[in-house]
């Protein structure tokens, strides 16, 4: 390669003869290009065999059931179970959940990243919100109880508080810290050119925010924030120590939506797969193309929300 | 550090000696705003929109600017140069408060906005930059239309009248009219570099400015649109005050009527070597360390 360089010997001949001989030899990175691919098949395999399995032990249910098994109500019987408790269940929290995860979250990284400016402080704090993103689901659990439970029972639930007020909130909390997050990281990427535009124009802060940051911002937020949501809503061990039922229940209206007894899909598969015998594993299985299914329609939502987003600059 | 002949803190005074000596500040806070207060009569000078004096500015504990003390003139084309590092920008952004949105920044010193402080406690910074605008070193339009980018302004600050005139009237002193007048919902970021900056200078002129800061504004531009664009400040500067920060030269000597020579001392903080008219500055500088500078020696 070296010979290149010397003028005196650089011929059409040699420089043809150098480029194509180029670095037949290159087995390291053969060798690591086969290993990034196959990581990738293997991901992709393993993915595959899950939703094979799923699908093939759901599909026979769905076949035999039809829409009955989505409207039905829990039942000791595999043959006469549903999950229409579940699903209302699922909706329900899923609301809860981003009527207060996402003002909250959304109103705190505002502040952190507009407001609060870089301080020692603000720094604690964010590194703390990071951590909290990462413990465990079950912990938030022992504190909806401990809070959100006993709180509802002291405001005179009759259902000793566990319901699925509770649940909600417990499950906002637990997605809080990862709603904040990707909302500081959606207002960070704004360019810092877009807030001195602003300001050189006159725009006070709340103005800089409002009318050029947060919009920026709304692709990104919107899009973390309902990548929360579906966290939230695939979580089980919250909910069960926050009181969902296990089990069947009777009844689920509106009356008593707010006060009764409820649960939730991750739940009722919990419980489903437990249970003796291949009919309730069976109805696991279409529950979880059910919460599937509700997880990838939400995911959805926000992929075109934010799409229009972008578009209507 | 070059050789320095002259002693930098030395202010070569203008023609009627506005910037008052570091001392004694005669009569900065006796005037009112008006336009037709003029500070100083002077034969040769005009009216000072802007006086800064004894200006230091601290990022933290370092002193980014130390004892600056010059003047604007009322619509004259200024221009600060002087070697990266030397704090022109810096002094630019003070001028509008801009530097007030940097935590732990500090301010020494007076600007004097038609002799009025604008570093005092009554005066609300945001109000500030509505009549001194600014116009940024890399085109920065709002990602939005180029109506929008124009309107902006005028909509946040309460503007009753007409938006449509406004715009096009903005548009048109920003000698971007004719390329854009079809296109007004069109996003600002679809326009070239050139016409990106025409579009900033068209929406800080839409809120109707006293002054116009202009931080190297041609700086990300290819030598067409920098052209325009100095043509442009020459029209402006009938109706506006305009500074300029500049690493070019060139542009220094073509564009301004005034030039600000700053350099950075030992310590790496920015003083002023020489000021003057810019034909003076460029073909008869006093100091040794302008003349190494304008003549490319240094810098």
């Amino acid at each position: 390669m070296s010979t290149i360089g010397s003028s005196s010997t650089t011929t059409t001949a040699s420089v043809r003869a150098t480029l194509a001989g180029g670095r037949r030899g290159d087995l390291p990175g053969t060798v690591f290009q086969v290993l990034l691919l196959g990581s990738l098949l293997f991901s992709l395999a393993v993915l595959a065999i899950l939703v094979a399995d799923v699908l093939g032990r759901a599909i026979p249910v769905f076949a035999e059931r039809g829409l009955g098994f989505l409207t039905s109500p829990l039942s000791s019987n595999p043959a006469k179970a549903g999950v229409g408790q579940g699903i209302i269940g699922t909706a329900v929290l899923g609301g809860i959940v981003a009527l207060l995860a996402f003002p909250f979250g959304l109103m705190t990284a505002v502040y952190l990243e507009e407001y609060a400016g870089d301080t020692k402080i603000t720094r604690f704090i964010q590194i703390n919100i990071r951590n909290l993103a990462g413990v465990p689901s079950v912990v938030y659990g022992l504190l909806g109880l401990s809070v959100f439970v006993a709180f509802m029972s002291a405001i005179g639930d009759t259902g000793s508080g566990r319901n699925i007020i509770a649940g909600g909130m417990t499950l906002a909390v637990l997605v809080l810290p990862i709603v904040i997050i990707t909302a500081i990281e959606a207002l960070r990427a704004v360019p810092n050119t877009i807030r001195e535009a602003g300001y050189g124009v006159g725009a006070s802060r709340w103005e800089v925010t409002r009318m050029l940051v947060l919009p920026s911002a709304a692709p990104g937020i919107l899009t973390g924030t309902v990548l929360a949501l579906s966290r939230a809503l695939g979580e089980t061990a919250p909910l069960i120590l926050a009181g969902a039922v296990l089990g069947s229940f009777s009844g689920l209206n509106l009356s008593t939506l707010f006060s009764g007894s409820y649960t939730a899909l991750p739940v009722i598969v919990y419980d489903w797969s437990r249970k003796p015998g291949d009919a309730f594993r069976a109805d696991a299985a279409a529950a979880i193309v059910v919460l599937l299914v509700i997880t990838l329609v939400a995911n959805g939502i926000a992929i075109l929300l934010r799409n229009r987003y972008e578009r209507a600059w | 550090m070059p050789d320095q002949t002259g002693d930098p803190m030395t202010m070569t005074a203008p023609p009627t000696g506005a910037p008052a000596p570091d001392v004694d500040a005669p009569d900065d806070t006796a005037h009112t705003p008006g336009p037709q207060t003029a500070p100083v009569t002077a034969s040769a000078r005009g009216e000072d929109v802007i006086r800064i004096e004894n200006l230091s500015f601290y990022y933290s504990a370092f002193r980014a600017v130390k004892d600056v003390s010059i003047a604007i003139e009322k619509n004259q084309i200024t221009a600060l140069i002087g070697p990266s590092g030397c704090g022109k920008s810096t002094l630019l952004r003070t001028i509008n408060r801009m530097n007030d949105l940097i935590p732990g920044t500090r301010v020494e010193g007076q600007v004097l906005y038609h002799g009025v402080d604008l570093y005092a406690k009554d005066v609300d910074a945001v109000e500030v930059r509505r009549r001194i605008g600014m116009v940024f070193q890399k085109a920065n339009p709002f990602p939005k239309s180029i109506y929008d980018n124009v309107a902006f302004g005028p909509r946040i600050n309460g503007y009753k009248g007409n938006m449509d005139e406004l715009v096009e009237e903005s548009l048109q002193r920003a000698a971007l009219w004719g390329d854009v007048k079809d296109k007004l919902k069109q996003s600002g970021l679809a326009l070239s570099g050139g016409q990106q900056q025409r579009l900033c200078i068209a929406r800080a002129i839409a809120t109707n400015p006293d002054v116009i800061l202009m931080d190297e504004p041609c700086s990300a531009l290819d030598p067409r649109s920098t052209l325009q664009i100095e043509e442009l400040m020459f029209e402006l500067k009938a109706q506006y005050t305009i500074v300029i920060v500049t690493h070019n030269m060139q542009q220094a000597a073509r564009a301004s009527d005034y030039t600000v020579f700053l350099n950075m001392a030992d310590d790496r903080a920015g003083y002023v070597v020489e000021e003057g008219p810019t034909l003076g500055i460029f073909t008869n500088p006093k100091s040794k360390l302008t003349e190494d500078y304008v003549s490319g020696r240094f810098g």
